[in-house]
């Protein structure tokens, strides 16, 4: 194929293999940037203000984006390998549920109100529920053979009832303080300095894998990249990582927050008020954080490459000798200590766990999930291309918040994105291959 | 391996590779394999042949692990084996080319290669560049035309997916190789390259099977054909003491003729 196009090859082609960037990666982020403009070019002038592309909103954005991005991650590895998990929210707003029960009724029993020990040991048991329950399922998929749809349908009933139980239908609240960190606020940052301090390490690692990965290529004589294009990537990388500090930094604390901290610490405010900056918050940090641990796992470990090997093909992966059983039983019930973490983000968000937490996140998760590539035909998908699209969906819903269409239209946006994308997806499929 | 599997050529050539002993397996009271017995010798072709649906394939697959048989044993090299999954079955040595190749056809040649068997790193992490670079090797070897190394096997041409299947059979020091149909989907060309593949395989000391319903794939390849019949063994020959015809009579009608040793599946009129 490459021998054949060589002489028609345009100058975008020869960049594009150069710097071999994913040119969905390239879609995705135009996509992003487009939905951004409109929804900020909209409200600038059909409302007279631009609201989207503030500090205020970004950030709002990166917090309420992160409970839906840590478990599309996790419904990659589900999808690949020809499953689907409809239980994720069902099982968010119960691990949810036991985790207020745990810290509000139980623990402080214990331990006493406030004991710094309480959040640790409800984080864990929150993820470690959803664990169990994951595998649970898992079981049932992989060695009973009922179909995920089937089981993860009757786990979404399952689970949103059972929580109801357990709650005996009540609201649980107030969560620990410092649990309540976890989902953010302006107290769970970690501040300009922190945050200046993470973007260069950041950089630090793009540089360093940039650099590894040329070594490597030349140990063994492969081809490497130009020299320009691996600063072009290294450059290019670097700003979008300081850009997005800035934007985290530019957004202070609101003015009541900043006097009681003020009165609280014995400052004096002077005139133009004190600009104190949010930086990354904790959600945020947590999504980035799981989505290079599952990109680690998916691309870097024999645990992912049999994820893959599983959904090209079944049959070859257990003729190969791999245990598809056991790795179905392993991937349900990461799926579910994922959901822990984000039951975690959305209850510590909330300062509660009630009812109808998680409800429909399923439907948003495996959104995010198709729009960032993955495949139902099995065997293809990526845990950037999940979060990437967890922002997009993310970004249309509270673009559309902000500009004020009501719900029903939201509704019906969100659902005709979705199966566009699809479609799009299709095309471009179809015409790479 | 060369001269380590000649040597075992040379002293053990009385004890079979694998024998296959009163093998049996249904699936839902179909007897697909009933008291199958066959054997295989270091260095020997064994051409197993027979229609559509007479058990060949699955007697191979339950040498490779895929089924577990009901009854019979297994022996390699005089040993007892148990084979009870495809891993089993690699660990002693028995690589299996499938006719539908088992290739995952979402990810590259290096991968299908080490598929169950990666090369990690220290770090316990997928070494993909020492994976890609072996198989460089090993495919210049087989097939020097295969440039691909980058591109998911499902965009390669029928040739260059048989090459990857070989070079996974052949790359883990087999000793026992099954060959299911390997030349069904190749053009002339590349069936040539399969034959030479497999003297030279032959000349290494490995024992093959090569299962095909195609008499005219394997005789001339194979030093011994086993012929199977509605699950059951009709007989077995020396290919120099039989002719085709008389080896068609024994897949068509299950008659033995006199050059043959008759199995139980053998007609008795």
């Amino acid at each position: 194929m490459s021998v054949e196009k060589k002489y028609t090859e345009s100058a975008l082609v020869r960049f594009l293999r150069a710097t071999e960037v994913d040119t969905r990666l390239l879609g995705m982020i135009g996509a992003l940037i487009l939905i951004w403009l409109g929804f900020h070019l909209y409200g600038h002038f059909v409302n007279g203000y631009g609201a989207f592309l503030t500090p205020r909103n970004l950030w709002n954005l990166s917090v309420q984006t992160s409970s839906i991005a840590v478990m599309a991650t996790g419904m990659v590895l589900v999808i690949v390998t020809r499953h689907i998990d409809l239980s994720v929210g069902s099982l968010l707003g119960f691990s949810a549920m036991i985790m207020g029960v745990m810290q509000v009724w139980i623990l402080p029993k214990f331990l006493g109100l406030g004991h710094p020990m309480i959040w640790p040991i409800t984080v864990v048991v929150g993820i470690a529920f959803g664990a169990l329950i994951g595998a649970f399922q898992g079981v049932l998929i992989a060695y009973l053979n009922i179909p995920a749809f089937i089981v993860t349908l009757g786990g979404l009933l399952i689970w949103r009832g059972a929580s109801y139980l357990v709650a005996r239908g009540e609201t649980i609240a107030p969560v620990d303080q410092t649990f309540a960190l976890i989902g953010g606020g302006p107290y769970g940052t970690i501040g300009a300095t922190g945050s200046w301090i993470l973007g260069i390490i950041v950089c630090l690692v793009i540089v360093l894998l940039l650099f590894n990965g040329r070594r490597q290529r030349k140990k063994f004589g492969f081809t490497t990249r130009p020299m320009w294009a691996e600063l072009l990537i290294g450059g290019v990388g670097s700003a979008l990582v300081i850009g997005a500090v800035m934007v985290m930094n530019a957004y202070p604390w609101p003015k009541g927050i900043v006097k009681k901290y003020a009165a609280a610490n014995n400052i004096e405010i002077p005139d133009g008020g004190i600009f104190i900056s949010h930086g990354f918050a904790f959600p945020i940090l947590i999504a980035l954080a799981v989505g290079v641990a599952m990109t680690f796992l998916a691309t870097r470990t024999r645990f992912g490459r049999y994820v893959f090997a599983i959904g090209g093909n079944p049959e070859a992966a257990e003729l190969a000798g791999i245990n598809t059983k056991k790795m179905t039983m392993l991937i349900f019930s990461l799926m579910g200590a994922l959901t822990g973490i984000a039951a975690v983000i959305a209850s510590a968000r909330l300062k509660s766990a009630t009812l109808a937490l998680g409800q429909f996140d399923e439907l948003y998760v495996i959104a995010a999930a198709v729009i960032g590539g993955t495949s139902f035909a099995g065997g293809i998908g990526t845990i950037y291309g999940a979060i990437l699209g967890a922002l997009v969906m993310q970004s249309l819903q509270s673009g559309m918040v902000l500009i004020g269409f009501d719900s029903a239209i939201q509704q019906m946006v969100v659902g005709c994105v979705l199966v566009i994308a699809v479609f799009l997806d299709n095309l471009y499929r179809r015409n790479s291959v | 391996m060369n001269t380590q599997a000649t040597e075992q050529q040379n002293t053990h050539a009385a004890t079979p590779l694998v024998e296959m002993k009163d093998i049996s397996i249904s699936f839902g009271g179909v007897h697909a394999v009933d008291n199958a017995s066959c054997d295989l010798y270091p260095g020997e072709v064994v051409g197993l042949l027979g229609h559509n649906g007479a058990g060949k394939s699955t007697l191979i697959k339950i040498l490779s692990g895929a089924y577990t048989r009901d009854s019979g044993t297994i022996f390699v090299d005089g040993k007892k084996a148990t084979i009870d999954n495809p891993r089993h079955a690699k660990d002693l040595g028995i690589e299996t080319i499938y006719q539908t190749l088992a290739l995952a056809d979402n990810v590259d040649a290096a991968a299908n290669l080490y598929l169950g068997r990666e090369i990690l790193t220290r770090w316990g992490t997928l070494d993909d560049a020492a994976m890609e670079a072996e198989t460089r090797k090993v495919m210049n070897r087989l097939n020097p035309n295969f440039t691909r190394f980058k591109d998911p096997v499902k965009q390669l041409s029928g040739g260059q997916r048989q090459s990857v299947a070989i070079a996974r059979a052949i790359h883990f020091n087999a000793r026992i190789l099954i060959m299911d149909e390997p030349t069904a989907a190749l053009g002339p060309a590349e069936t040539e390259q399969v034959g030479q593949l497999i003297h030279q395989l032959k000349n290494d000391g490995i024992g093959i099977f090569l299962i095909s319903h195609d008499i005219h794939d394997v005789f001339d390849l194979a030093d011994r054909v086993v012929v199977m019949k509605n699950g059951a063994v009709v007989g077995s020959a020396k290919t120099t003491d039989v002719t085709k015809d008389e080896v068609l009579g024994m897949i068509i009608l299950g008659k033995c003729p006199a050059g043959a040793t008759p199995g139980p599946g053998a007609s008795t009129d």
